[in-house]
């Protein structure tokens, strides 16, 4: 998956015009993703891991349908749930409801849908009051729980993770470890990136290590993570393994 | 995009499919796109009633303000024609100007919104797939509901002046049906425009005033000496307004080649707008 993109922060006429004069180009191609080709069965928890601008995001975004592929072809069976890195709200003026209506609406679900779901977001987020206060009064932990809670809640077929296991406090946390392993006892299929190789080991069913847009390897938690930790050299202590 | 939506009985496994494929000439497949969209119909209607809340258009007093806005504009620009002397100072002009201004007001505040709403819906567009159209054309209803009781307050003056009450008024209806498709199409240009030039919205000002002063409305169209009228037929909005101030104002049945003009930029706008921003707007997530 290629795309175009340009290094200017605020694209403007006026820097345009200024360019054009002396010739410059500040579009850069990024071939974020090269030749990749794989299959995910239903009900298998896939984790992958990489360097930071591997990829990975960007490959979650594509099964996710947000980036279209420049080439090749995406099929994914089934609904999919996405808890990529920047969560739920998109407009801090509006409340924690009113963002998971919008978002439940524009994710296609009906009202209907919507209206049995909200109950057992907010429960499960545990936000109490606050789901009617604006996001911007949120703390990082809180929005990051909508966000997680939203998500899985959803009852997804597919659950796409973007380094967001970690969000909340510690009780949240074994909340949403038992939520996942809920789902993926039901047969749902979760694919997440995540940095914590610990959780890869102990969720994952297979592991993929994605590297400057290919598939280095793929097998079981155990071998990937020890070939991913001798690639970048790693410590053997608890750093690499947690996702703090 | 292909989505294929069913499904089981049992609801365990939705044999929903998707398939994601490179779009040919920038366009997606049309059909489905456009089912999307009628899917999710529902999210710009709620962000659409989310930002009237924001505006207070549910309280009395909201409701209040919104109209004193414009209504006080027109009344400046009333005042100021008076001055100038060109208007005629009638009650009936007054009427003409208050129509003419709202309904501008509904097209250059869908255009203006427009413009702002794929930039300022960033992270809802990195992270969940939809039909990027939905945005603009929340804006659009934003400002169509805004011009509702703007109308009515219309209607108030309407009675007062003394304007005959003839079948002609629902000629209304048509001509500002025509007159939102044309502001959809044209917040879903400046919108794409938008993510590409950062300062469109500066610029979109001026224009945007330029535009209430180039069409009829601080005027009858009528008034415009010979040498200008060409410049009044390049605009979009001198059909609709011209044959809103005829139907409406004056119970006259619009000149069919009003119509067709109002009807055609219409169309013309809706598929440049759309064509324009559905073929691009993949790129938005990654130019956000």
């Amino acid at each position: 998956m290629t795309y175009r993109t340009t290094i200017e922060k605020k694209p403007t006429f006026k820097k345009t015009l200024m360019r054009l004069g002396r010739h410059e180009r500040v579009v850069r191609t990024i071939e974020a993703i090269r030749d990749i080709s794989f299959d995910v069965p239903h009900g298998t928890v896939l984790g992958i891991i990489g360097v930071n601008g591997a990829g990975k995001s960007t490959l979650m975004r594509s099964v996710a349908g947000i980036l279209p592929p420049t080439s090749g072809r995406i099929e994914v069976h089934g609904r999919v749930s996405t808890l990529l890195a920047l969560g739920v709200g998109f407009k801090g003026d509006m409340t924690g409801r009113e963002n998971v209506v919008l978002g439940g609406l524009a994710a296609g679900l009906s009202r209907e849908q919507l209206d049995e779901k909200y109950e057992e977001i907010a429960e499960f987020a545990e936000l109490g009051e606050f789901m009617d206060l604006p996001m911007r009064t949120y703390s990082s932990g809180m929005y990051g729980r909508l966000a997680f809670s939203v998500a899985v809640n959803l009852e997804p077929d597919i659950l796409l993770i973007d380094e967001a296991l970690s969000v909340g406090d510690a009780r949240f946390k074994e909340k949403s470890f038992d939520k996942m392993h809920e789902l993926c006892a039901s047969a749902g299929t979760i694919l997440f990136v995540s940095h914590g190789l610990r959780a890869l080991r102990k969720l994952a069913d297979e592991v993929i290590w994605l590297h400057k847009g290919e598939i280095a390897m793929r097998g079981e938690p155990r071998e990937v993570s020890e070939a991913y930790k001798q690639f970048l050299d790693l410590r053997e202590d608890d750093v690499a393994d947690e996702d703090v | 995009m292909n989505t294929v939506a069913e499904r089981s009985e049992t609801g365990t496994f939705a044999t929903e499919v998707h398939v994601y494929e490179p779009h040919k000439v920038g366009l997606p497949p049309l059909g489905t796109y456009l089912r999307q969209l009628w899917r999710r119909r529902g999210f710009a209607f709620e962000l659409a009633r989310s930002d009237l809340r924001g505006k207070h258009y549910n309280t009395a007093f909201g409701q209040l303000w919104l109209i004193l806005n414009p209504l006080f504009l027109g009344l400046v620009y009333f005042g100021l024609v008076e001055i100038i002397g060109r208007g005629g100072g009638s009650i009936e002009f007054l009427a003409h100007l208050l129509l003419a201004l709202f309904a501008f007001r509904m097209v250059s505040g869908s255009v203006g919104q427009g413009a702002r709403s794929v930039v300022g819906g960033g992270k809802l567009i990195l992270n969940t797939a939809f039909p990027r159209t939905l945005l603009p054309l929340s804006s659009v209803l934003t400002c169509f509901f805004l011009f509702l009781p703007t109308a009515a307050v219309y209607a108030v003056v309407h009675v007062v002046a003394g304007l005959p009450v003839t079948p002609q008024i629902l000629w209304g209806i048509p001509i500002i049906a025509m007159m939102v498709v044309f502001a959809a199409g044209a917040a879903m240009l400046v919108a794409a425009v938008q993510v590409y030039f950062r300062d469109l919205t500066n610029f979109l000002r001026y224009m945007l005033r330029i535009w209430l002063y180039a069409s009829p409305i601080l005027y009858y169209a009528s008034q415009v000496p010979e040498k200008y009228q060409p410049f009044l037929y390049a605009n979009p909005l001198y059909p609709p307004l011209t044959a809103l101030s005829e139907s409406v104002n004056f119970g006259h049945t619009p000149s069919a080649g009003l119509l067709v003009a109002s009807l055609g930029w219409a169309v013309g706008a809706v598929i440049v707008g759309g064509v324009f921003f559905i073929s691009r707007e993949r790129e938005f997530a990654v130019r956000l």
